[in-house]
């Protein structure tokens, strides 16, 4: 007698080992289900970041090179026209993409590596660290934090490590009361409890015991925190109190070649160059705001829709 | 009523005690100055006598408690000190007082800030009411889009491109908000249009979204689903069980808008080159003119912490449950 080609068996299912989907195949379906924003918002800041890695290969010119002809206009050879002393707009706009968002990037890690941090401790402990810290913060978000900076540039002077520092330090506050918010619910957990009974060390307790269970919310708010320190970049850069020159930065552009804009009449495409950084950074914004809502349905129902 | 007036107290208190910290650490910003900085604002070529006069008169000889006191008595009496800029190497100077360059600069931004507020508040509550109540109707959707877009975009990318339009391709606004103080209030409205769309576009997305959350958060509390089944038509609900609850968050949100109307004018204030204090600010920064800064930064705290503590205290007023204490 021969066995039929497929017999079924209810041992080798069970027998079976089940297998867990893995972090990657799991991340894989996610992304499957993920609406048309999240999708867009997703290839939005790929695109974003290619360029600002890849920028030398990608740009035409130099960052600092200056052509003879300055606010010429778009042309093959000059594919957005010049600036105003005769750099090519293109070539600033690509090398824009890595000097902002690089000096956002460091600065949004920056202040959760300190506002997190701070947080952390601030919620094990729950007396005097947590009142100290808890009333500096409240102290610091008094001042609005754009003034705050302007006032901190104008006596340290705007370098690129002072502006990287100054943010950071500003927004870690928000950071702070975030982190502080979530983990004391994590905080007075029995496993917690326990670890800390077992003689586990603050450090420990901070990254393995709390830290894992607060990621979600923070993840989110790293998106959230991006988008403002990038904001807030491109305003102080637009003011002229950022990043400075010859380093091409998207806030500083739109503020260089802002007068092009009274020629619109004559030449549109002329008017629309200072413009073109401003909607880069708008761009960017959207994205990034697309992915956090979506992230942030996804995690838990912190923000469900309406 | 008694217990209304010592938690609104303590709040003021509490206020006062925060502007007081405040002022400690602008003043300390003084102190924090480098220490070529002397050289910095009087030139390379300045005499060792000049440097050392300027840090007198500066008073970086004194101990920093005597001189925050001296400073703050002054602050009080509304004189805000000297300007560093107009200073030469012979120690000779044409110096401004600061509170001079303040005082008019002050009232433009407020006369600014005002007429924004006066327009886009009425108008966010509203927007922010109605989106709530037809919330998930074509309207709502449209609203939403449209403040996400504007939330998202920095404050100069959407006066530029109002500029762009209205500005430049068809001129029917100026966009030079140039103003000055013998101007009729007509012209002076006209010259500022452009201004005050741009920060009303930009508070008016934070408010009416912000409105729209609170109003729907409050629909969704049990008692309104209370009077709903006990048959209350729809405005009774509103205007009698919603709404005296709503105005605590409203004011909550009409407050942390206006103080970021504080923060939003100064990036306006230098692209529509208005002759207001954000602009004051921005310059004194790029000098590095300590005196104006830290005036400017003291005035701009202040104005955010009183509007602030004004919401709160609308807050505290307008609560039912303080209202009528069993």
């Amino acid at each position: 007698m021969t066995e039929p080609s497929s017999p079924y068996s209810a041992t080798s299912e069970t027998g079976q080992t089940f297998k867990r989907r893995g972090r990657w195949e799991r991340m894989k379906i996610a992304l499957k289900k993920a609406p048309w924003s999240a999708r867009l918002g997703m290839f939005v800041v790929f695109i974003y970041f290619f360029t600002a890695i890849f920028a030398p290969m990608i740009a035409p010119y130099g960052e600092a090179q200056v052509f003879p002809e300055p606010f010429a206009i778009w042309s093959a050879e000059h594919l957005l026209g010049t600036d105003q002393i005769g750099r090519d707009v293109f070539t600033r706009i690509i090398y824009g993409a890595r000097n902002s968002m690089g000096i956002a990037l460091v600065t949004t890690l920056l202040s959760f590596f300190i506002g997190g941090g701070l947080g952390l401790v601030a919620a094990i402990d729950r007396h005097w660290v947590d009142q100290g810290l808890s009333r500096m913060v409240d102290v610091l978000m008094a001042i609005p934090s754009l003034i705050f900076a302007l006032m901190l540039l104008s006596i340290f002077g705007s370098s690129a490590l002072n502006l990287i520092l100054i943010i950071a330090v500003l927004d870690s506050t928000r950071v702070y009361r975030l982190t502080r918010a979530v983990a004391i619910n994590v905080a007075v957990m029995d496993y917690v409890e326990v670890a800390r009974l077992r003689g586990d060390g603050l450090g420990w307790i901070m990254r393995r015991e709390i830290l894992p269970n607060i990621m979600p919310p923070l993840v989110a708010e790293f998106g959230i925190r991006f988008c403002f320190v990038f904001l807030m970049i491109a305003a102080l850069s637009f003011l002229g109190v950022g990043i400075q020159p010859p380093t091409a930065d998207w806030g500083s552009m739109v503020r260089e070649n802002a007068s092009l804009i009274q020629f619109a009449k004559y030449d549109l495409k002329a008017a629309i160059t200072p413009l073109l950084p401003a909607g880069a950074i708008a761009v960017l914004t959207v994205a990034v705001n697309f992915i956090v809502d979506w992230f942030l349905h996804q995690t838990s129902g912190l923000r469900d829709g309406r | 009523m008694g217990f209304i007036f010592s938690t609104i107290l303590k709040r003021l208190a509490l206020g006062v005690m925060t502007l007081l910290v405040v002022s400690v650490i602008i003043f300390s910003g003084m102190s924090m100055l480098p220490g070529d900085f002397s050289q910095a604002i009087l030139g390379q070529a300045a005499t060792e006598e000049t440097v050392a006069a300027f840090r007198k008169e500066i008073g970086l000889d004194r101990p920093p408690v005597l001189r925050y006191f001296d400073w703050i008595g002054a602050v009080l009496h509304g004189d805000l000190g000297t300007s560093f800029s107009g200073r030469t190497q012979t120690g000779q100077t044409e110096a401004r007082e600061v509170a001079d360059l303040v005082g008019p600069r002050l009232w433009n931004t407020l006369f600014l800030a005002g007429v924004t507020a006066a327009i886009s508040v009425p108008l966010a509550v509203f927007l922010g009411l109605m989106a709530a109540l037809f919330r998930n109707s074509a309207f709502d959707r449209t609203v939403n889009a449209t403040t996400l877009t504007t939330i998202a975009t920095p404050d100069f990318f959407v006066a530029y491109i109002l500029i762009l339009f209205f500005g430049s391709l068809w001129q029917v606004f100026p966009s030079l908000a140039t103003v000055d103080a013998n101007m009729a209030f007509g012209e002076r409205l006209y010259k500022i249009s452009l201004p005050v769309v741009t920060l009303a576009l930009v508070i008016l997305a934070h408010m009416m979204r912000m409105t729209r959350a609170a109003i729907i958060n409050l629909l969704a509390s049990p008692y309104i689903e209370m009077a709903q089944l006990s048959g209350a038509s729809q405005t009774e609900i509103i205007f009698k069980h919603a709404l005296p609850n709503a105005w605590a968050p409203i004011a909550t949100v009409v407050a942390f808008n206006l103080a970021y109307l504080v923060v939003g004018v100064v990036v306006v204030e230098v692209v529509f080159v208005y002759p207001g204090i954000g602009q004051l600010m921005v310059d004194a920064v790029t000098s590095r003119d300590i005196p104006v800064v830290q005036a400017c930064c003291l005035i701009f705290a202040a104005t955010y912490i009183l509007l602030n503590l004004t919401a709160d205290i609308i807050g505290i007023i307008t609560n039912p449950r303080l209202l009528h204490p069993r």
